[in-house]
């Protein structure tokens, strides 16, 4: 059975593939097994940076607009949580209520999110790049030095969840499940936007702007709404974000760490919105126990050198890897074939749209 | 694909094995330190510290040996938390030293109260507050901090230099805020002045000064400058470049090793600096000798004389250690009487006698200091005088000295 049908959004449940199951229930029952650590840092702390990678995936493997401001727009959401909700800095906190402020903090990123797309797509390739990151740096010194708004260079510490049904959502399994939900939720809307309408049109506007605005399509409008839509998904990693470490400082949205999304996106692999995921899962591992594969002063060339090799090998990261090395063994024999990267099968990948 | 995540998973799970590598009867000491970033070189420096405390105790302490585990942040509090949380929920560790920084003095703090299993000694982080507001049970620390470290600089400015009025430069976060509020306090309590308009704070990293400098009243007698490492080296030689005049006062990192040891004109123009700290390089004691000569001789590649890094790091390691010595590496019960010997602890440093007071804060001696130009040229901090046992209510006690309110821009007020 061709496993990449399970994506096509055609599938009924007897054609599910087994390995599809095992994740499954391999996410699930999860935190039956692991420690509290493996559950909050490198389970939930996964879920968060695919989370937001998943929305510059978005962007850019659907809509080929690179954005470095996607952390940025977390960092909104999750400055937000500390400004209307609850923080112990005795700065701001307005001490809204919890399902307020969410509310307000996810449309306020996303909102921002609309603005930073009004004002970039109009460009393309390096020029949106630059313009994103010189939106990520401004708001990084506005932050660090705003002391009224912002906090300054402390930030705000004490944000927590909610205590609801009886029970504390910071703890490590129930924020774990809460984690899986949001970023499960997001990878099917992702996936299932990718076969809609609007997911085609985005993917067909990233292919040939110009065929699409002569057959009438409002290109800037469609990049746009595109930007919103990946702002709500950032404006929820955010806010899970601040729950996560409980604190939120000009540290958290720097620039090296817009990077490191960036990284997590393209290692991870930008054609199937699952490539994020794996991206933060061997960012998370590499970040966590680099440092005990190697003397201390140089784990950082660990993590360098790994993810050089990836992209060396690979352009299409870790996802593009396993299609490979699977090609290659289905059609061992048939050079031809196995040096054929793009999968017309797949619905999700560059080729798609030859298809329909 | 989703094979993919399967394979993941099989390599998570084969992870979950990888941690008892370490016999049960060792005890297991975690270090965090700021390995990557800004502050890496003072981070290294932290970590020459800990071993060296180790290497005195041949990496044995209470009957039982010592594993070594290390952990780097970025010196933000996030990253502090996320390896310190490494260090004790995945690697085990009993016991950890660290952080470096000031706000990752706070957030570590925060930390240390959800795990009331494990104790926490500070690496050399010194904002007030980690210590001196809602402290944590399990959270000690033996270097004295930002506030303490100015002892003594006020009333020489005032009385011996005749100071009646300076500007301020400092950085704009946590720990500069404790310094001015530790140089101000007494030289305005004597009747010195700082007005709020001549306080000038910038961003750590700051490359341009001349805003500030143009900004500089006249009617100062001095300017009083918290900055660190390349900020205060670029803040000195814009300032001599634009023939700026006045008198300097230093914060206990603005006039040490890394400044003056700098090429250039500004090296003139500091001779005279007063400045207090932790440590005196030139201090002519036996017992700092002795441990310069130990860090020389362990660390060939390390500073010419240990940084206050290395020398907080390593002060608080070895309290980690005579204090398992005292318990014989009883570390059960919640590790409750490994901290009641922590905190009845009082021992001899490089740098005189250490004990901590109620809220787990260092007492200790701190250094009054001057910038002098050595017999070969090299300028160096001339010792004037030790400001015994220096508490961290400067004198006043716990009540009156919380109505100065929290340390910030604006505390003291003074004008």
């Amino acid at each position: 059975m061709n496993s990449s049908r399970l994506f096509s959004g055609s599938f009924s449940l007897r054609e599910l593939h087994p390995a599809t199951i095992v994740t499954v229930v391999f996410l699930i029952a999860y935190p039956s097994f692991a420690s509290n650590f493996f559950i909050l840092q490198i389970g939930a702390y996964s879920l968060i940076l695919g989370t937001i990678a998943l929305s510059l995936m978005m962007l850019a493997g659907y809509g080929g607009m690179v954005s470095l401001a996607q952390l940025t727009v977390a960092g909104l959401a999750a400055y937000l949580m500390a400004i209307l909700g609850d923080n112990s800095m005795g700065v701001m906190g307005l001490g809204w209520p919890w399902w307020l402020t969410v509310i307000v903090s996810v449309l306020g990123a996303a909102l921002f999110s609309t603005f930073i797309g009004a004002v970039s797509v109009r460009t393309e390739g390096i020029y949106t790049i630059m313009i994103t990151l010189a939106v990520a740096v401004a708001f990084f010194y506005f932050v660090r030095q705003n002391y009224v708004l912002f906090n300054g260079f402390t930030g705000f510490a004490g944000v927590e969840p909610p205590t609801l049904f009886g029970v504390y959502w910071r703890d490590p399994v129930p924020f774990y499940y809460l984690t899986l939900t949001v970023a499960a939720g997001f990878f099917f809307a992702v996936y299932y936007c990718a076969r809609s309408t609007f997911g085609l049109g985005l993917q067909a506007i990233r292919d040939n702007p110009r065929r699409m605005r002569a057959l009438g399509f409002n290109i800037t409008l469609h990049r746009i709404v595109a930007y919103f839509f990946a702002g709500v998904i950032a404006g929820f990693a955010g806010v899970l974000l601040v729950w996560f470490n409980g604190r939120v400082s000009p540290g958290t949205i720097g620039v090296d760490v817009a990077i490191d999304i960036l990284v997590i996106a393209v290692v991870g692999g930008m054609r199937h919105p699952i490539g994020p995921f794996i991206g933060a899962i061997a960012f998370v591992l590499l970040e966590n126990f680099a440092i005990d594969l190697i003397d201390r002063e140089r784990f950082n060339m660990v993590i360098g050198t790994a993810f050089l090799l990836v992209v060396l090998f690979s352009p299409d990261g870790l996802l593009g890897l396993w299609n490979r090395f699977r090609d290659r063994f289905r059609f061992r024999g048939n050079a031809l074939l196995g040096a054929e990267r793009v999968n017309k099968d797949d619905p999700a990948s560059t080729g798609s749209l030859e298809k329909s | 694909m989703a094979k993919i995540r399967h394979l993941m998973a099989a390599a998570i799970a084969l992870s979950f094995t990888g941690t008892a590598v370490a016999s049960a009867e060792d005890i297991k000491m975690g270090a965090l330190a700021t390995l990557e970033g800004a502050f890496t070189v003072l981070g290294e420096d932290g970590m020459r510290g800990v071993k060296l405390a180790l290497e005195e105790f041949d990496y044995t302490a209470g009957g039982k040996k010592i594993k070594l585990i290390t952990g780097s942040s970025d010196a933000s509090p996030d990253s502090a938390v996320r390896a310190v949380r490494k260090l004790v929920e995945q690697d085990g560790v009993q016991i950890v030293v660290g952080p470096l920084s000031g706000s990752e003095g706070l957030a570590v703090k925060d930390y240390a109260k959800t795990q009331p299993d494990v104790t926490f000694l500070n690496g050399s982080s010194a904002a007030q507050d980690t210590t001196l507001r809602s402290p944590a049970e399990n959270f000690f620390r033996f270097n004295t901090e930002g506030a303490q470290w100015m002892a003594g600089l006020g009333e020489y400015a005032y009385n011996e230099k005749g100071y009646r009025s300076v500007a301020v430069l400092a950085e704009d976060y946590s720990f500069p805020y404790t310094q001015v509020f530790g140089f101000l306090e007494p030289f305005c309590r004597l009747g010195g002045k700082s007005p709020i308009d001549a306080r000038f704070w910038v961003p750590i990293g700051n490359k341009d000064y001349s805003s500030v400098i143009a900004a500089l009243p006249d009617d100062v007698d001095a300017i009083y400058v918290a900055l660190g490492g390349a900020d205060a080296v670029n803040f000195l030689t814009q300032y001599e470049q634009s023939g700026g005049d006045l008198p300097l006062i230093g914060g206990s990192i603005t006039v040490d090793q890394s400044v003056l040891g700098s090429k250039g004109k500004a090296r003139s123009f500091v001779v005279g600096t007063p400045s207090a700290g932790p440590v005196s390089d030139t201090w002519d004691d036996p017992r700092w000798k002795e441990f310069v000569a130990a860090y020389k001789a362990a660390f060939p590649d390390g500073f010419p004389s240990p940084s206050l890094f290395a020398h907080a790091y390593y002060i608080n390691t070895k309290a980690a250690l005579l204090a398992l010595n005292e318990v014989n590496g009883d570390l059960s019960d919640g590790q409750k009487k490994y901290r009641e010997a922590l905190s009845n602890l009082s021992f001899e440093t490089p740098t005189g006698m250490v004990s901590v007071d109620e809220r787990r804060n260092a007492i200790a001696d701190i250094f009054l200091t001057e910038v002098i130009e050595g017999p070969d040229g090299n300028l160096l901090n001339k010792t004037i005088k030790v400001i015994p046992q220096v508490n961290q209510t400067l004198g006043v006690s716990y009540e009156k000295f919380l109505e100065y309110g929290q340390v910030g821009r604006e505390n003291p007020s003074c004008s």
